[in-house]
């Protein structure tokens, strides 16, 4: 009964991935380009035609899964050298959310004992927050000479911020009592945050650390754009883009390859949760798990 | 005039309590004017009154938890900030506010870690403290796995672990169903007259107060004020049967009688009812 538990998640994941791939492939049977199987005498023109799902735009499922096994010039698979970009990318994006969520942490633990600090710094790191990331990377990056640790500082960029505006969130969400009582014990500040504020809130920086894992695949992803490194997925996709008009299946692939990481970064963080969270109250949503 | 000094563990003198509005619309509030008393060392005292009386505010001014606008408060010869520095208060809310990510066990621990204690001594006074209060059993369990009426048990064994000079409660048992409630007043009896420790009882509940008190304190709303204090002269040792002795209704009624004369228009006449019916 636990296993079916547990297996019950994954296959509602696999049941709506199977639905959106035949919706894929029914939109162009409805409105693609013709199908053509020499081999297999078979041919269909579908009945209208939309640009959005013609070869180009939308190519064929079986086309992308074809272009993981092409080779390079160096024999190696697309596949196999999409991995390796992935797991480059995953270094990355592994210390910029370890340093994202230090700093996040840091400066809410700072911002909830200054409260000048907070009505005055806060603004700021909205505004942070709205500048495009594209706009931010090059500065960073060619900063920090394009190596990948820029990149890393790109991806910070993008994590630390959820996680700030969780954890002060988090620090103040314990009974006003439960600050009562530390008082009654003469707790001095450390010894709240340490005892009481810290704990208190991992239900809520958990939250922040979903938002905050996907958010550091995209920042290592878009860092190493100006920084021309091209061990990565991000340059996986720059060099696609670049071929997209004759071969739009490597960067559908390529795609696919950042979607996965980002998957896998997520469910790295609600492992993580589960496990960290045992001994807190059960909610609606722990409840499931 | 030493002896009865030493004796004394709370004076309150002219205390009184002004909550000045913030912004414009909010009114400056007069909670408590006037606060005279003296507790002795080994009593148990319950305020009582109407709601918004302030006796919930007298309670924290004592534990230093909010400041006196005037007047001075005085804990074991100290003034109260210096007796919480020193540690002499156990707290008990209404809530139990026990730590969700701790067991019940640590949760117990928590004050005695806070003043460094090392670990085996934290560990055998917490379980001293949960035999108790006869949660032993349950010392490895999250608070969100304990009843309401264990839980608060719980915390009132997290508040006696530091062998505090004074235990502060506020409504401890207000959320609790009158049989729960009943059988937490026995209990705290027996946890009293084994640690003889002096108690601090705010109580919206006339039967309650008289059960559990060597004196009842009577207050009225708007200013606060104490406007009568019933010594309750029943035995010391009280039990169930203490319920149906002809003299503890005779202090309900006067204790009943002390709150309708003080009564502001603040008393909720639902409650006053409920009271009567309950007794």
């Amino acid at each position: 009964m636990s296993t079916r538990r547990r297996l019950r998640p994954a296959l509602g994941f696999l049941l709506i991935v199977a639905i959106l791939l035949v919706g894929w492939e029914a939109a162009k049977l409805l409105a693609g380009d013709p199908w053509r199987f020499p081999d297999y005498g078979f041919y269909w023109d579908p009945p209208l035609r939309w640009k959005p799902v013609n070869d180009l735009n939308l190519p064929h499922l079986w086309t992308i899964f074809g272009a993981f096994w092409e080779l390079d010039a160096k024999g190696e698979t697309y596949l196999s050298s999409l991995i390796g970009a992935a797991f480059f990318t995953a270094r990355e994006s592994a210390l910029g959310f370890a340093l994202g969520t230090g700093v996040g942490l840091g400066l809410a633990i700072v911002l909830i004992h200054v409260k000048v600090l907070e009505r005055g710094l806060v603004p700021l790191l909205v505004a942070s927050q709205t500048v495009p990331i594209i706009a931010i990377a090059p500065v960073v990056v060619v900063g920090l000479r394009a190596g990948w640790f820029g990149v890393a500082i790109v991806a910070t960029y993008l994590t630390f911020f959820p996680v700030t505006i969780a954890a002060i969130r988090g620090m103040r969400s314990a009974d006003p009592r439960a600050f009562e009582l530390m008082r009654s014990y003469a707790a001095g500040r450390r010894t709240v945050l340490r005892k009481l504020r810290l704990p208190a809130s991992p239900p809520y920086l958990f939250t922040a650390f979903k938002i905050a894992a996907s958010a550091s695949v995209v920042g290592a992803i878009v860092g190493e754009f100006p920084a021309g490194i091209r061990d990565g997925l991000g340059g996986a996709l720059l060099q696609a883009m670049q071929y997209y008009s004759f071969s739009p299946q490597d960067l559908w692939a390529a795609i696919a390859a950042c979607a996965a990481l980002g998957i896998v970064a997520f469910l790295l963080v609600v492992t993580a949760e589960r496990i960290a969270l045992r001994g807190y109250r059960p909610t609606e949503d722990g409840a499931r798990a | 005039m030493t002896d009865s000094q030493t004796d004394t563990v709370v004076q309150l003198s002219g205390v009184s309590k002004v909550f000045e509005g913030r912004g414009q619309k909010a009114a400056r509030v007069e909670a408590l004017s006037g606060i005279d008393l003296s507790v002795r060392r080994g009593e148990f005292i319950s305020l009582i009154g109407p709601s918004g009386c302030g006796k919930s505010t007298l309670l924290r001014i004592v534990g230093d938890l909010i400041g006196v606008s005037d007047g001075t408060v005085m804990v074991n010869g100290k003034l109260a900030r210096e007796a919480r520095l020193a540690r002499e208060y156990g707290m008990v809310f209404q809530a139990p506010v026990l730590f969700d990510w701790r067991t019940v066990q640590r949760n117990v621990e928590l004050p005695l870690e806070i003043i460094g204690r090392p670990k085996q001594e934290r560990e055998a006074r917490a379980r001293e403290m949960l035999a108790l209060v006869e949660l032993g059993d349950f010392a490895g369990h999250h608070p969100w796995q304990l009843s309401g009426g264990m839980q608060q048990r719980a915390a009132i064994a997290r508040a006696l672990a530091l062998d505090p000079a004074i235990l502060l409660m506020d409504e401890p048992f207000g959320a609790l169903d009158e049989m729960t409630r009943e059988r937490m007043n026995l209990e705290l009896l027996r946890i009293w007259e084994r640690t003889a420790t002096t108690v601090i009882f705010v109580t919206h509940s006339i039967p309650e107060a008289v059960f559990l008190s060597t004196r009842v304190v009577v207050m009225s709303a708007r200013p606060g004020r104490i406007t009568k204090i019933v010594p309750i002269d029943l035995p010391r040792h009280r039990d169930v049967e203490t319920r149906e002795m002809e003299h503890y209704f005779e202090l309900v009624t006067e204790v009943r009688e002390s709150l309708r004369g003080s009564e502001g228009e603040a008393v909720d006449p639902r409650r006053v009812a409920a009271e009567g019916l309950s007794a």
